[in-house]
């Protein structure tokens, strides 16, 4: 049971990336699309806490930092993800997550995971925008994740939820 | 010698109802979870800290470029896989809107258009070179390459603010690392790094791009950064060499050119000149330079290859013949 859990969270994370990088930039607001691979990791985390999502959040940060058209210092994504996995898991409730708290900790974990994204790259001094640029970006980023969230967390949790060992809450 | 105790002080009323928060201390179990939870919490940072120190100059020279390779060939064809089933479906609004033959007649008029409008662009640029050049066998510098077409795959996203994009040409249709990336209305950019199947361009949009630029009408050299930007906030930014010399709204750019074409092959355009900015105090001029692409809706574009290169699909030579 424990490997289909792992590669039910890795194929959703495959998925997300691919939709990310290879078919929503066909709609993209000057290349900002939604992050499929934060919502994954935000919906983890309101079904299995923040241990499993701030692993699940390093996958799939390392996979968005090494696919092909990523130049970026490797480790940017994941550290990000990581923090995302952390916070959004501590919203965790243990009877049935409302609707209003999902879409509060997507926005929250939106700005929190770009923001992260873009402090490691000053001090890395990798690619960075402006500060016009950045909260373009970040607003953008953040409408697009919630506007995707009625989409895609129901299903995700859904099926996380039904592959939760027993017992787990 | 006996200590005095401290007086137990009375506990103000306020205080006195105070329950906290939590009922009851925790159990074991719970501070276990907890204590398990912050050693996971401490590996993970630890490990992406790791990733970004050993990765912190990405290239040729990183320890992670074998991780990045082989993550590129597995993602690669299936970026490039989605990418050809989800093309006839963004197509499909076109093929809507206008009967096929309409269709095929924009689109051979789009690309006479482009053709003309890149002709006028360098026109300039050419009779200068040409008078330059007079009596020289100036040939020889456009002669012996060839162009690989690929698509547009995949992009990367603007969140990660670097202008990336995978085409689906790799080293077995003959692209290598540092050569030209250019389409119908100009130059893209550079190759960054290729897998088997795949290859990532560097757009010249990105902040970390510098490509050589020449004013076409004056001959002056300069660098052009980009901007991190793709549409209509997609700019580039112009600082000549020589600080004297300011562009004129409207000048052509094009290609300064590198020692053996690479990363960059001289004389492909650029953009065109918007606007001049002039610092009276550091004494420069900053142009900002509109380009030519649409990094915005990038689709097939060709990378500038050596002649007589052996590749897994038909090569675009010089004249025009394919192989």
């Amino acid at each position: 049971m424990r490997s289909v859990r792992v590669a039910v969270a890795a194929a959703l994370v495959v998925v997300a990336l691919v939709l990310q990088v290879a078919v929503f930039p066909h709609v993209a607001w000057e290349g900002i699309v939604p992050d499929f691979c934060l919502l994954v990791v935000v919906a983890a985390a309101l079904v299995r806490g923040p241990a499993f999502a701030a692993t699940l959040g390093f996958g799939a940060g390392l996979l968005l930092d090494l696919a092909p058209p990523a130049d970026h210092v490797v480790g940017r994504w994941a550290l990000a993800l990581v923090v995302v996995g952390y916070v959004a898991g501590l919203m965790r409730q243990d009877t049935r997550t409302p609707v209003t708290t999902v879409i509060a900790t997507v926005a929250a974990s939106s700005f929190v995971g770009t923001s992260v994204y873009a402090l490691t790259g000053l001090v890395l001094g990798d690619a960075v925008a402006g500060s016009g640029d950045l909260v373009r970006v970040l607003l953008v980023s953040l409408l697009w994740n919630v506007l995707l969230t009625p989409l895609v967390l129901p299903g995700v949790m859904r099926l996380l939820t039904r592959l939760e060992p027993a017992g787990a809450r | 010698m006996r200590l005095p105790r401290p007086s137990r002080r009375p506990v103000p009323r306020l205080l006195r109802g105070y329950r906290p928060l939590r009922p009851g201390p925790d159990s074991s179990d719970q501070r276990a979870d907890r204590s398990r939870l912050r050693s996971r919490m401490f590996a993970l940072v630890l490990a992406c800290l790791t990733l970004m120190t050993l990765d912190h100059h990405p290239g040729a020279g990183s320890p992670l470029e074998p991780a990045r390779e082989a993550m590129g060939s597995v993602f690669g064809p299936v970026e490039a896989g989605t990418s050809s089933v989800v093309r006839p479906v963004t197509a499909l609004g076109a093929w809507f809107t206008s009967t096929r033959d309409l269709h095929r007649d924009v689109a051979a008029l789009r690309s006479e258009n482009s053709r003309l409008r890149a002709q006028q662009a360098v026109s300039q640029y050419q009779r200068n070179q040409l008078a330059e050049f007079q009596g020289l066998t100036s040939a020889a510098d456009t002669l012996g390459r060839a162009l690989v077409p690929a698509r547009v795959v995949a992009y990367g996203p603007a969140q990660s603010f670097s202008r990336t994009v995978t085409i689906d040409a790799g080293s077995r249709a003959g692209v290598q690392p540092d050569q030209t990336v250019l389409d119908d209305d100009g130059l893209v950019g550079r190759v960054l790094r290729v897998t088997p199947t795949t290859a990532t361009v560097l757009l010249i949009v990105d902040t970390e791009s510098v490509v050589g630029g020449r004013v076409g009408a004056s001959m002056k050299v300069g660098f052009l950064e980009g901007r991190g930007g793709l549409g209509d906030h997609g700019t580039l930014d112009l600082q000549l060499v020589d600080q004297s010399e300011a562009p004129a709204k409207g000048d052509t750019i094009v290609t300064w050119g590198s020692q053996g074409g690479a990363p960059y092959v001289s004389g492909v355009p650029i953009g065109r000149v918007t606007a001049v900015y002039a610092s009276l105090r550091e004494s420069s001029q900053r142009a900002v330079i509109s380009p030519f692409v649409d990094f915005a809706a990038l689709d097939l574009v060709g990378v500038v290859v050596p002649s007589g290169t052996h590749s897994d699909r038909g090569v675009i030579e010089a004249d025009g013949r394919l192989q």
